[in-house]
């Protein structure tokens, strides 16, 4: 049953993502991504990581992709000022993505053969992606790295202020 | 193909390498800066996925944590690269990257 969910949700995915980059209008594009993302979030579930499917959801699929459809929307984009590239880049461009999926699944594939079958079979590992071992392992282990990380989204808020300002010389 | 699939993580891995790939074309054949962050956005999480499949495997959650950072980097960068994305439309008046090629040699 496992398996067909996991089919089912890769199958979703792909074909989500090859429409975020073949889709005309950037709009459909965003809307592709979405559901990428809750296709993401079900295969977090599917590994029983609870808190990052849900994490996955709110902070993807809320608030980047709002972010992503208010930005294409004060922009104006629409299926006709959307710039093209010519045919020939789009082969090469293909041919060379072919190359490096069949480079990555030729470099992974048998390199998981011990305990290979471990994943999902293991009974111990349900409280791995809970929230809270994921809350004990945040404040105590990767305390710093938190902190930080808190920091860095502090200056992030403060470049993007000052990059939207107008004109920066006459304030 | 069919050991591909028999085998869980093996999946997980066909899966993050078949998405992130899919990223990699999406900002070789698209003009869209948008599009082009979108893809960033789709790699990410290939790889989100990929690092929680041997979290899970292994049977420690310090991979679930760092996915969590990487979504908090994830986060900072697309809003700061948008903030840029509106001031370039601002100045240039388009969303086409080969508008940016001042520096090109």
């Amino acid at each position: 049953m496992d398996k067909f969910i996991f089919l089912f949700l890769a199958a979703v995915a792909i074909l989500s993502a090859l429409s975020v980059i073949f889709a005309k209008s950037p709009v459909y594009s965003v809307l592709s991504l979405i559901i990428t993302f809750f296709a993401m979030a079900g295969h977090f579930v599917l590994l029983n990581a609870q808190f990052l499917a849900i994490v996955n959801i709110i902070v993807y699929a809320g608030a980047i992709m709002v972010l992503f459809l208010f930005v294409i929307m004060l922009l104006n984009l629409n299926k006709e000022s959307e710039p093209q590239k010519p045919f020939y880049i789009k082969l090469v461009a293909c041919i060379a993505g072919g190359l490096l999926l069949i480079t990555l699944v030729g470099a992974t594939r048998g390199s998981i053969t011990v305990n290979g079958d471990a994943l999902m079979a293991t009974n111990n590992a349900i409280d791995i992606g809970s929230v809270e071992k994921i809350g004990q392992e945040l404040f105590t282990n990767f305390l710093i790295p938190f902190e930080i990380s808190s920091v860095l989204f502090l200056s992030a808020m403060i470049g993007a202020v000052m990059l939207g300002k107008k004109d920066l010389k006459h304030t | 193909m069919q050991d591909l699939l028999t085998n869980s993580l093996n999946g997980y891995i066909f899966l993050a390498s078949i998405l992130f790939t899919i990223g990699i074309l999406g900002i070789l054949i698209r003009k869209n800066i948008i599009i082009i962050f979108m893809s960033i956005e789709l790699m990410l999480n290939a790889v989100n996925l990929l690092m929680t499949a041997f979290s899970v495997h292994h049977n420690n959650s310090d991979g679930q944590v760092f996915v969590l950072f990487i979504m908090a980097v994830a986060a900072a960068e697309v809003t700061i690269g948008l903030a840029i994305l509106v001031m370039i439309y601002r100045n240039t008046g388009s969303v086409n990257i080969d508008e940016l090629k001042k520096m090109k040699w």
